[in-house]
C-alpha cells in the first residue's frame, strides 16, 4: 500500500517542517525583540530552510509556506524599523545576500526589497527587476513557484503604476507590466514543469494537485487587469500578445485551458471585443486535448451578456465584425483539431448560434450561416449515431424556435431542413414533434401554402415512412401520439383569404396522401373539417361570376373532399368515411347543391351496404344517416323518396329486433319536419310507427317463446311517446283512440303472468303518464287534445 | 355545495387542436367533484386530461370517440338530483327538445345532459331540465353555425341547482347563470 504509506510519511514530514519553523520562530522573535539583527537573520534563514524540502506534495508545501509567510511578515516590520536595528535598507539589501542557501536568501531579499521600495531610496522598477531576475536561481518547480508567488504578493501594492506613489519616470507603466509579465511567465513555466517532478507520479492525482495551485499563476493576470495604466493600447500591444505567447508555448493542457479562461474572465469584455482576432488566433494553436469549446462558449456567453447590457455597445460588435471572427475561429479550430469528435464541433456551433441569436437576432442570415456550417460538417461525417451529438443538433435546431416564437422565421432558414436531414429517423421525428409543439405552444398560425409546404417537408418523418423505417417498428402509443400531433397541427394552418386557404388545403392533401393506410385515419378528418369550414365561409358566394375564374368555390371543394375521403377506402375505414360523407352531405345541402348532397349520400349508403358489417356499428351508422337525412331540405321529392326508402329498408333489416324497432320509429321523423316548408306526411309517419309497433310485438312474442317470459315493455312505452309527439304536432292520423289503445296494451303487458318486472320501464311508463296528466292540466288547446285520454 | 362540470364535443384532434387557453387555466384540479362528459373527446389524451381535473369522470359515447366502450347512456345521483347523460346523436331529430324530453322520461332523471349540436341550451320542462353544454372547443358543427366554445358548471345544493354557463366570445369569457329548483326530494329509488 505504497500510497497510504506515502500519505502517512507526508504528514510526518509536514509536521517536522512545521516544528522546525516554530522552533526557529521562537528564537527569531527573541532576536527581534532584542533588536538583534544578526540573530534575526540567522534564525530567519534557518526557518526558511524548511522550505527547501522536496518531499512534500504541492498541497502540503502550501501549508508549510503559509507558516513561513506569517513569520516573514513580522520580520518585514522589523526590517522597516531602521532605528531598531541600525542598518540602512541599502545595506540590509546587501547583507541578506550572504545567507548560505539560495532559497532562504531570496525570500529574505524579497522581504527587504519590499522595505526598500517603500523607502523610495531606489526606483521601484529597479528593485523589482532585480528581484524577478534573481528568483531565476530557484528552478525547482514547487519551491520556485511559491517563491515567486511570495514576490508577487509583496509587490502587488508597490508597482510603479500611474497615479501610485511609486510611479517612476519614463515608461513607468511598461516597467510595471514587464515585471508582472516576467514573473507570470516564469511561474507558468515552473507550474507546467511540476508534472515531471515531485513525489506524485499518478497523472490524475498530479493534475488535481497542480490544479489547486493554478490561482497562484492566474493571480498575476488579475494584477495586470488592476493596473490603472494598462489601457486598451497596452493590453492589445503588449499584455495580450505576451500572455498568449506563453500560453501557446507552454504546450500544457491544464495550463492552457485555465489561462485562456482566466484571460477571458479577468479582462473587460470591451477589450476582448477589440482584440478578438488576436485572442481567437490562439485557439487553433492550443493542444488538441484542451476543451476549447467550453472556453469559446464562455467567451461567447460573456460577449452576449455584454451586448445585452446596453444597446450602445451593439455597434461595436458590428464594427469589429465579431460574428465573422468567431465564425472563422470556430471553423479553424474544427479544421485544426482533426480528432475532435462530431459532438464537439456541433456544440461549438450551438454556442455560436446562441451568440448570434442574442447579439444579432435580426440577422437571420447569420443564423442560417451557422446552420450551413453545421451542415457542411455533418456532410463530411458518417451518419450521426452518437447520442450526445444528436442532442446537440436538436439543441441547435431548437434554439431559433425558442428565440423567435414564430415558426415562420425558422421556415425561412434555408439550411434548417438540411440540418434535419442529417438526423437519424428517430431523432428527426423527435425534432418534428418539437416543431409542432412550438407552433402549438405559441399559438402561431402558418398562413401560406408555401410555408405549409416547407413545414410539411421538415416534418416529413412523421408524415410518411422515410426509406428504411417501417411504421410497424414503432410503439403503437407513440405512433398515435405523433399522428394526433400532426392532426392538431392541421388546425393551425389558416388564411383569411379563401384562395390561399384552398391552396393550403391542397398542399396538406398532397403531403398526407403519401402517409399510407396507417396514417390516413388520423390525418384525413382534420383536413376534411378544415375544408368544410372553408365551404361555410364561402357559402352564398358560389358565384359563377360572369367572366371571373374563381378557383375557390364550394363545388370545387366538395370535389376535393370526395377524393380525400375516398382515400380512406385504402385503409379501410368505412365507418369514419361514412361519417365524413354525411358531414359533407349536410354542408352541400346548406349550399343548396342537391346533386352533390345526393352523391355524398350515395357514397354513405354504399359504404353501409358493403362495408359496415358489425351490428353495433350498423345501428349507430343508420341513426346517423337518418338524423342527417331528416335535416335535408335541398332534395326534390324523387331524390328524397329514394333515400328515405333506403333508410327505412335498412332500419327494418337490422339484426336485433329492438334495434329495428327503434330505427324504424326514428324514420318516422323523415316524414315530418317542423319547418314551415317542411314535409308533413302524416300517413307515412303513422305507417312507420305502426311498423315499429309490429316489430315490438314480434319481439315480445319471440321473448315469450324463447325465454318463457315476456320481454320488457320499454319499446312499447317508447313508441307511445312517439305517438304523443306527433299527436301534439297535430298529425291528424294520430288519434287519441290509438294512444288510448297503446296505453291499455302496455298496462296489459305489464300485468300479464309472463311479464318480467322491470323497474326501468315501470318508471318510464310512470313518467309518461305523469306527462300526459301534466298536459291535460295545461288547459287550452293542449288540454283539449288530451281530454279524451284516460290514464 | 357540489360542483359538477359538464362539457363535451371537444372533437380533439379532428376539429380542434386543444381547449381554449382561457378555459384550461380555469379548470384547475381539485375544485370540481364530478365531471359529466357528453362524448366526442375524441382521443385518450383528452380522457386522461379530464381525469386530472377530477377523477370522478362520467362519459358517454359520441360517434367519433376513439374509445368504443363508453356507454350509450349513463345515469347517476348527486345529492338530491338524478342526472342522465347521453351524447345525443341517437335522439332524432337532433336537438329536438320534445324528443330529448322523451329520453329524459325514459332515463327517469331530473337533469339530462346531452350534446351533439354544439349549441348551449338549458331547457326546463315539467319533468326537469335538459342541458346542452355546447362544444368546449367551439368545434365545427353541421348543425350549428358560429359555435363559441362553452362549458357548464352546475352547483348542486339541496333541492336547488345553479347552472353556470361559460362561453368564450371574442376572446373573453362570459358567464351566465340559471336557477332550477326541484319541488320534491327524490324518493329512495328502487334502481
Amino acid at each position: 500500500m505504497m500510497i497510504a504509506d506515502g500519505i502517512e510519511d507526508e504528514e510526518k514530514w509536514l509536521a517536522e517542517g512545521i516544528a522546525g519553523i516554530q522552533h526557529n520562530a521562537f528564537y527569531l522573535h527573541r532576536a527581534v525583540e532584542s533588536n538583534n539583527l544578526r540573530e534575526a537573520l540567522k534564525y530567519s534563514a534557518q526557518l526558511l530552510s524548511e522550505l527547501r524540502t522536496s518531499r512534500l506534495s504541492p498541497h502540503k508545501y502550501y501549508e508549510l509556506y503559509m507558516r513561513a509567510f506569517d513569520e516573514l511578515r513580522r520580520l518585514e516590520m522589523f526590517f522597516k524599523d531602521e532605528d531598531r536595528h541600525g542598518c540602512s535598507v541599502v545595506d540590509l539589501y546587501e547583507l541578506v545576500q550572504h545567507a548560505g542557501n539560495v532559497l532562504p536568501r531570496l525570500y529574505l531579499l524579497c522581504t527587504v526589497g519590499s522595505v526598500y521600495i517603500k523607502s523610495k531610496e531606489a526606483p521601484a522598477k529597479d528593485v523589482l527587476k532585480d528581484l524577478v531576475e534573481m528568483c531565476r536561481s530557484v528552478q525547482h518547480p514547487i519551491r520556485g513557484l511559491f517563491l515567486r508567488s511570495y514576490l508577487a504578493q509583496i509587490s502587488r501594492d508597490k508597482l510603479p503604476d500611474i497615479g501610485s506613489e511609486y510611479e517612476g519616470d519614463g515608461d513607468t507603466v511598461m516597467d510595471a507590466v514587464d515585471f508582472v509579465l516576467q514573473n507570470f511567465t516564469e511561474m507558468n513555466k515552473l507550474w507546467v514543469r511540476m508534472q515531471h517532478q515531485g513525489p506524485i507520479r499518478v497523472k490524475e492525482k498530479l493534475d488535481k494537485e497542480r490544479s489547486k495551485l493554478r490561482d497562484l499563476v492566474g493571480k498575476n493576470l488579475h494584477v495586470l487587469s488592476q493596473v490603472e495604466g494598462v489601457d486598451l493600447e497596452i493590453y492589445k500591444d503588449t499584455v495580450l500578445p505576451r500572455v498568449l505567447e506563453q500560453v501557446v508555448n507552454c504546450k500544457d493542457e491544464l495550463a492552457q485551458y485555465y489561462l485562456m479562461d482566466c484571460i477571458i474572465q479577468v479582462f473587460p469584455d470591451e477589450y476582448h471585443l477589440q482584440t478578438l482576432e488576436t485572442l481567437l488566433g490562439a485557439f487553433p494553436q492550443l493542444q488538441p486535448a484542451v476543451d476549447i469549446k467550453t472556453v469559446l462558449s464562455q467567451l461567447m456567453d460573456r460577449l452576449s451578456n455584454y451586448a445585452a447590457s446596453s444597446a450602445e455597445v451593439l455597434p461595436e460588435f458590428l464594427q469589429v465584425e465579431a460574428f465573422a471572427k468567431l465564425s472563422n475561429a470556430i471553423g479553424k479550430v474544427i479544421e485544426a483539431q482533426v480528432e475532435m469528435p462530431v459532438v464537439g464541433a456541433i456544440s461549438l456551433y450551438v454556442s455560436l448560434l446562441t451568440f448570434a441569436l442574442r447579439v444579432h437576432s435580426d440577422r437571420l442570415d447569420y443564423v442560417d450561416q451557422v446552420l450551413g456550417a453545421c451542415v457542411k460538417k455533418l456532410s463530411g461525417s458518417p451518419k450521426l449515431e452518437d447520442n450526445k451529438a444528436t442532442k446537440q443538433v436538436v439543441a441547435l435546431l431548437t434554439a431559433p424556435l425558442e428565440k423567435y416564437n414564430d415558426i415562420d422565421t425558422a421556415l425561412t432558414l434555408s439550411n434548417y431542413p438540411r440540418v434535419m436531414d442529417h438526423l437519424d429517423a428517430g431523432t428527426n421525428k423527435i425534432m418534428a414533434m418539437v416543431l409542432i409543439q412550438s407552433i402549438m405552444k405559441y399559438n402561431t398560425c402558418v398562413s401560406t401554402a408555401e410555408k405549409v409546404d416547407v413545414l410539411f417537408e421538415l416534418i416529413k418523418g412523421l408524415i410518411k415512412d422515410i426509406d428504411g423505417t417501417l411504421a410497424d417498428e414503432l410503439d403503437e402509443e407513440d405512433f398515435k401520439e405523433e399522428q394526433n400531433s400532426v392532426a392538431r397541427l392541421v388546425h393551425m394552418l389558416y388564411n383569411d383569404d379563401p384562395e390561399e386557404m384552398l391552396q393550403i388545403i391542397c398542399t396538406v392533401r398532397k403531403h398526407i396522401m403519401a402517409g399510407g393506410p396507417k396514417r390516413l385515419p388520423f390525418t384525413v378528418p382534420p383536413l376534411v373539417f378544415s375544408a368544410l369550414k372553408l365551404v361555410r365561409r364561402l357559402q352564398g358566394l358560389d358565384g359563377e361570376v360572369a367572366g371571373e375564374e374563381v378557383p375557390a368555390t364550394p363545388r370545387k371543394i366538395f370535389q376535393l373532399l370526395n377524393q380525400i375521403i375516398e382515400a380512406l377506402s385504402n385503409v379501410p375505414s368505412p365507418e369514419l368515411a361514412l361519417r365524413l360523407y354525411l358531414q359533407c352531405a349536410e354542408a352541400a345541402n346548406d349550399c343548396d347543391l342537391e346533386p352533390v348532397a345526393y352523391e355524398f349520400f350515395t357514397q354513405a349508403f354504399v359504404l353501409y351496404e358493403e362495408e359496415v358489417a358489425d351490428s353495433k356499428a350498423q345501428v349507430t351508422s343508420i341513426h346517423l344517416i337518418i338524423g342527417t337525412l331528416q335535416r335535408m331540405n335541398a332534395f326534390g321529392v324523387e331524390n328524397r323518396d329514394t333515400l328515405t326508402h333506403k333508410a327505412t329498408g335498412y332500419s327494418a333489416k337490422l339484426l336485433k329486433k329492438p334495434d329495428q324497432c327503434r330505427a324504424v320509429y326514428a324514420c318516422s321523423h323523415l316524414f315530418w319536419v317542423d319547418d314551415q316548408d317542411g314535409i308533413k306526411d302524416g300517413e307515412r309517419v303513422l305507417l312507420c310507427l305502426k311498423r315499429s309497433l309490429r316489430i315490438a310485438n314480434a319481439a315480445q312474442q319471440m321473448a315469450n317463446v324463447t325465454r318463457g317470459t315476456g320481454g320488457p315493455v320499454t319499446l312499447f312505452v317508447e313508441i307511445l311517446n312517439k305517438y304523443l309527439y306527433f299527436f301534439e304536432k297535430g298529425n291528424p292520423q294520430i288519434t287519441s283512440a290509438a294512444i288510448q289503445g297503446l296505453i291499455e296494451l302496455i298496462k296489459t303487458e305489464m300485468q300479464s303472468d309472463t311479464a318480467t318486472p322491470d323497474p326501468a320501464s315501470d318508471a318510464f311508463f310512470a313518467c309518461t303518464l305523469r306527462y300526459i296528466e301534466f298536459q291535460k292540466q295545461k288547459g287550452g288547446a293542449m288540454g283539449e287534445k288530451y281530454d279524451s285520454i284516460r290514464i | 355545495m357540489v360542483l359538477v362540470l359538464a362539457l363535451g364535443d371537444l372533437h380533439i384532434p379532428h376539429r380542434a387542436p386543444d381547449l381554449p387557453t382561457k378555459f384550461k387555466s380555469m379548470l384547475v384540479p381539485g375544485k370540481i367533484q364530478h365531471i359529466i362528459c357528453t362524448g366526442n373527446l375524441c382521443i385518450k389524451e383528452v380522457h386522461d386530461y379530464l381525469k386530472t381535473i377530477c377523477p370522478d369522470l362520467h362519459i358517454t359515447r359520441g360517434e367519433y370517440d376513439e374509445e368504443t366502450r363508453y356507454p350509450e347512456t349513463k345515469t347517476l345521483t348527486i345529492g338530491q338530483f338524478k342526472l342522465g347523460i347521453c351524447h345525443g346523436h341517437q335522439v332524432i331529430p337532433w336537438g329536438d327538445l320534445d324528443s330529448l324530453a322523451m329520453l329524459q322520461r325514459q332515463l327517469d332523471v331530473d337533469i339530462l345532459v346531452t350534446g351533439h349540436t354544439h349549441q348551449f341550451t338549458a331547457y326546463k320542462h315539467e319533468a326537469g331540465v335538459v342541458i346542452n353544454p355546447g362544444s368546449a372547443t367551439g368545434a365545427y358543427s353541421s348543425i350549428t353555425y358560429d359555435v363559441n366554445p362553452s362549458f357548464v358548471l352546475m352547483d348542486i345544493d339541496g333541492l336547488r341547482v345553479v347552472v353556470y354557463v361559460y362561453e368564450l366570445i371574442d376572446g373573453e369569457v362570459k358567464v351566465d347563470k340559471i336557477d332550477f329548483k326541484k319541488t320534491t326530494a327524490s324518493a329512495n329509488s328502487a334502481h
